[in-house]
């Protein structure tokens, strides 16, 4: 049976190489060609305790995580326990044998894995035993994973040879095994290397990059999963002349340290969670108030509190965009691919320079930890925006007027006090009316500076269209094209900018019957933002921490669309 | 602001420490001009939120860069605006209630960063701008709105807070002396790293403390300030603790640690050694 796609789950305990095998056949299918994604949960905790990660691998790009475990890799028992249920029909259980003994599975074989990593002298070739024998499974050339360990192990080393042997012994006796075990899953079809020049990555490293590429001299920030790991790249790699890249106390030490760089003439940025975002609802507010420009990236994860501090959701779409007191509504842009972290980053640090404000950066737990080959960003067609800065002589009204305009810096002539008071064009405090009119429409004003015609739309004659946003983009548009293939009428629409939308698209779905929004979370934020804006918009809420099966929404897609043609005809 | 604005219509009450203390900073921020030469402009003044975070719009005469924003913030703000432009003068002006209670989460860690900033606290042991609740500086068993039965919370000890979470710099002034006090937040300023001027700066409609501070020898009252001893060695931690345990207000510097580096000189050396990638540098790290 040819086969364009595969799924493998491993399953275990923290520390016992789940994370690493995934990744790793991520890494080797990619090198020969194929796409990949990796779907990661960890625990709570730092050793021990269940987790799993999931790793697609396919000969066409990849959308989601899939829906369907072919095989699942059992580590131990209570893993088997918990993840059986997940694999598809006529899809395989590999056990570690070393761990646990399995009786009455008959779609089931035991894999000495520890042992045979031990015979080849190599304890850490484990990952490689499970790469043979899945290799085996789908009939993938030995070649083409020698040719990941020359790419992986080859590093100019003494002892290169012998770790590369041992490696590739791992994967020989991995593959006799599974070979004796009688089972296969079918052909997977040689891949097609794509001709564009690709690289391997993390949302959150494609965040990182995105802000570095798009001038950020300024990070300050506070570990808190699953945004941590930004914090930790910047550490290392934002450094150099003018750079800064610092943790602090709190994320109230974050938003504010993050307001007087801004204030100071830098780009600047920090990436938090739920929690650490509340925190940071009173400085945020001071920044639209005192008109400076900043960027923080929520890494959404689920619930409210400490919520599910390791699970996905999209729940806090109106805390990003309504996060503090009084009249503010900030910029809101949700990036829904790995891809898109990149460039949504780039956008998000423009964005604050070009309104002179702070700019939310949405982004969630499933994209955080996905590794993903993606085409190479084109750093040359970066264009990274820059305030208009202040360069007249001192007496200067920096807040002058209904519009935006020119920022002082201090150290320059044009002095003037930032003020989280309502103020006068100097910033000194006033509580006159007119002048309270004044300045909330100027800071209203300055949101149609960031009206950008920028969406994705396919099919747009339809009159019912699906919309997601954020990470739910993946399984929406497989779902959205397999509902095209099996003739159903909808159409497509999707963008990154979510405050302010893009106007030209929001004309053309007032137009619609219906708009149908995949998200995760209870209330339908989204929705009900599209409907306050005067669109039909119903949707699609899903809220347990995981992200939407491609074939639920194509289920619910179709259900909502028939339900609505019949009341179109009753009608 | 540097002319008067009909707009702004905050007035601090007639004889309030407040208005010393400004003078003051003016007074410190001209010396510094004429000693280093740098404009006005160089200065930043971030306020925190109260009576005493209107001396921004308050000063006279040249005017400095302000930012006056939100309550009890006053420090990683400075923080901020320190280490993207390290050049500039930053000066924090806080009351009691906005930097040790509301605040009083940020102090421990700026000291342990010595961040280079100069901060004037402005103690009026009172919450003025809300009419007179207890701050952590009210003395125990004091009625204020908020304490009808009197204050039921030990007192908080400011000067031997910031001895024992490290600030480099500790000195202790009085508002009513602009020109020592001027003094002392220049000898804050110039310090490389984390300075706290401490100022008595009496409210006089909620707790007017001129009194107490400067003694009235025809009641019988005795001065609560003394100038601090000049064979204090303010090298001396020992010494400063003994200082300030002891019974009234010193003025002068308690304590100086000039063998601490700051957190940008930290910073600078550890980053000197960093190894320094383009961002196409990076993302080659990741192609395959």
């Amino acid at each position: 049976m040819q086969m364009r796609d595969f799924v493998v789950r491993f399953a275990g305990e923290g520390g016992q190489g789940v994370v690493t095998s995934a990744e790793g056949l991520a890494q080797a299918s990619t090198q020969v060609g194929y796409h990949a994604l990796t779907y990661a949960t960890f625990p709570s905790q730092i050793l021990g305790g269940p987790t799993w990660t999931q790793a697609r691998v396919s000969v066409d790009p990849i959308l989601s995580a899939g829906d369907d475990v072919d095989v699942l890799v059992a580590f131990n028992r209570e893993a088997y326990d918990s993840h059986r249920e997940e694999v598809r029909e006529g899809g395989l259980v590999i056990y570690n044998s070393n761990d646990f003994q399995l009786d009455g599975d008959d779609r089931s074989y035991g894999l000495p894995i520890d042992e045979l990593a031990r015979s080849t002298g190599n304890n850490r070739a484990a990952n490689m035993v499970i790469m043979g024998a899945l290799a085996h499974l789908v009939n993938m050339p030995q070649a083409y994973l020698e040719e990941f360990v020359e790419a992986r192990f080859r590093r100019g080393r003494a002892n290169d040879d012998e770790i590369i042997d041992s490696n590739n012994l791992a994967l020989k006796l991995g593959r006799d095994e599974t070979s004796q075990s009688g089972f296969v899953l079918g052909d997977l079809t040689p891949p097609e290397m794509p001709e564009y020049p690709q690289v391997m990555l993390k949302g959150n490293e494609a965040i990182c990059l995105g802000a570095l590429a798009a001038g950020l001299d300024f990070y300050v920030g506070y570990p808190i999963s699953p945004a941590t790991t930004i914090l930790v790249f910047m550490e290392r790699n934002l450094v150099g002349e003018g750079k800064f890249a610092y943790q602090v106390s709190s994320e109230i030490e974050s938003i504010t340290a993050l307001l007087g760089g801004g204030y100071a003439g830098k780009k600047a940025m920090t990436a938090t969670a739920g929690p650490g975002f509340s925190l940071m609802s009173e400085g945020l507010g001071l920044g639209w108030m005192a008109e400076i420009p900043l960027v923080v990236v929520d890494v959404q994860r689920g619930g409210p509190a400490t919520g599910l501090p390791t699970k996905t959701e999209q729940s806090d779409l109106l805390a990003c965009m309504y996060p503090a007191h009084g009249d503010v509504k900030l910029p809101v842009i949700a990036v829904g691919t790995v891809e898109e972290c990149f460039h949504g980053a780039v956008k998000a640090l423009n964005w604050a320079e070009r309104y002179q404000g702070p700019v939310i950066l949405m982004t969630e737990m499933a994209l955080a930890e996905r590794v993903q080959n993606i085409h190479r960003p084109d750093l040359s067609k970066v264009q990274p925006e820059r305030r208009m800065v202040y360069d007249g002589s001192n007496g200067y009204n920096r807040y002058q007027g209904y519009e935006i305009s020119p920022m002082p810096l201090p150290g320059s002539p044009g002095a003037y006090v930032a003020n989280g008071s309502e103020h006068d064009e100097m910033g000194d405090t006033t509580h006159l009316p007119s002048r309270h009119v004044q300045m909330t429409e100027r800071r209203f004003s300055k949101l149609k500076l960031l009206e950008e015609n920028e969406y994705e739309a396919e099919n747009a004659d339809e009159p019912v269209v699906v919309m997601p946003w954020g990470g739910s983009k993946g399984p929406a548009l497989e779902a959205y094209n397999q509902l095209r293939e099996q003739g159903v009428p909808v159409g497509w629409y999707y963008t990154m900018l979510l405050s302010p939308l893009p106007p030209q698209m929001l004309e053309e779905l007032k137009q619609k019957e219906l708009v149908i929004v995949p998200e995760l979370n209870y209330q339908g934020q989204f929705s009900g933002i599209l409907r306050s804006q005067g669109v039909n918009a119903v949707s699609i809420t899903q809220y347990t921490g995981l992200p939407f099966k491609v074939r639920d929404l194509v289920e619910r897609i179709t259900e909502m669309n028939n339900s609505h043609r019949k009341e179109m005809v009753r009608a | 602001m540097s002319k008067k604005n009909p707009e702004y219509d905050f007035k601090w009450c007639p004889g309030c420490g407040d208005f010393g203390v400004r003078r003051a900073i003016e007074f410190a921020m001209i010396n510094r001009l004429e000693e280093t030469g740098l404009p006005m402009e160089n200065n930043v003044v971030v306020a925190g939120i109260g009576c005493s975070g209107n001396l921004v719009h308050l000063l006279e005469g040249q005017q400095p860069y302000g930012f006056h924003g939100i309550h009890g913030r006053t420090l990683p703000v400075a923080m901020g605006v320190k280490m993207a432009r390290p050049e500039l003068n930053v000066v924090v002006v806080a009351g009691d209630g906005d930097f040790l209670s509301i605040g009083g989460e940020h102090i421990g860690p700026q000291a342990a960063r010595n961040l280079n900033i100069c901060a004037v606290i402005m103690d009026n042991g009172v919450y003025g701008l809300t009419k007179g609740q207890s701050s952590p500086t009210t003395q125990l068993g004091t009625v204020t709105s908020s304490t009808p039965y009197g204050k039921i919370e030990a007192e908080a000890d400011p000067l031997e807070l910031y001895l024992t979470l490290g600030a480099t710099f500790i000195a202790s002034g009085f508002s009513g002396q602009p020109r020592e006090l001027a003094k002392l937040i220049n000898q804050g300023m110039d310090h490389e790293g984390f300075a706290m001027v401490h100022v008595q700066s009496p409210c006089t409609t909620y707790n007017d403390t001129y009194e107490l501070m400067k003694g009235n020898a025809r009641k019988g009252i005795e001065p609560l300030m003394y100038d601090i001893p000049e064979e204090h060695d303010v090298s001396d931690k020992g010494a400063a603790y003994n200082l300030v345990q002891q019974r009234g207000m010193p003025v002068g510097v308690i304590y100086k640690d000039e063998t601490r580096p700051s957190l940008q000189q930290r910073l600078e050396e550890i980053k000197a050694k960093a190894p320094r990638r383009s961002v196409e540098e990076l993302m080659d790290s990741f192609a395959f």
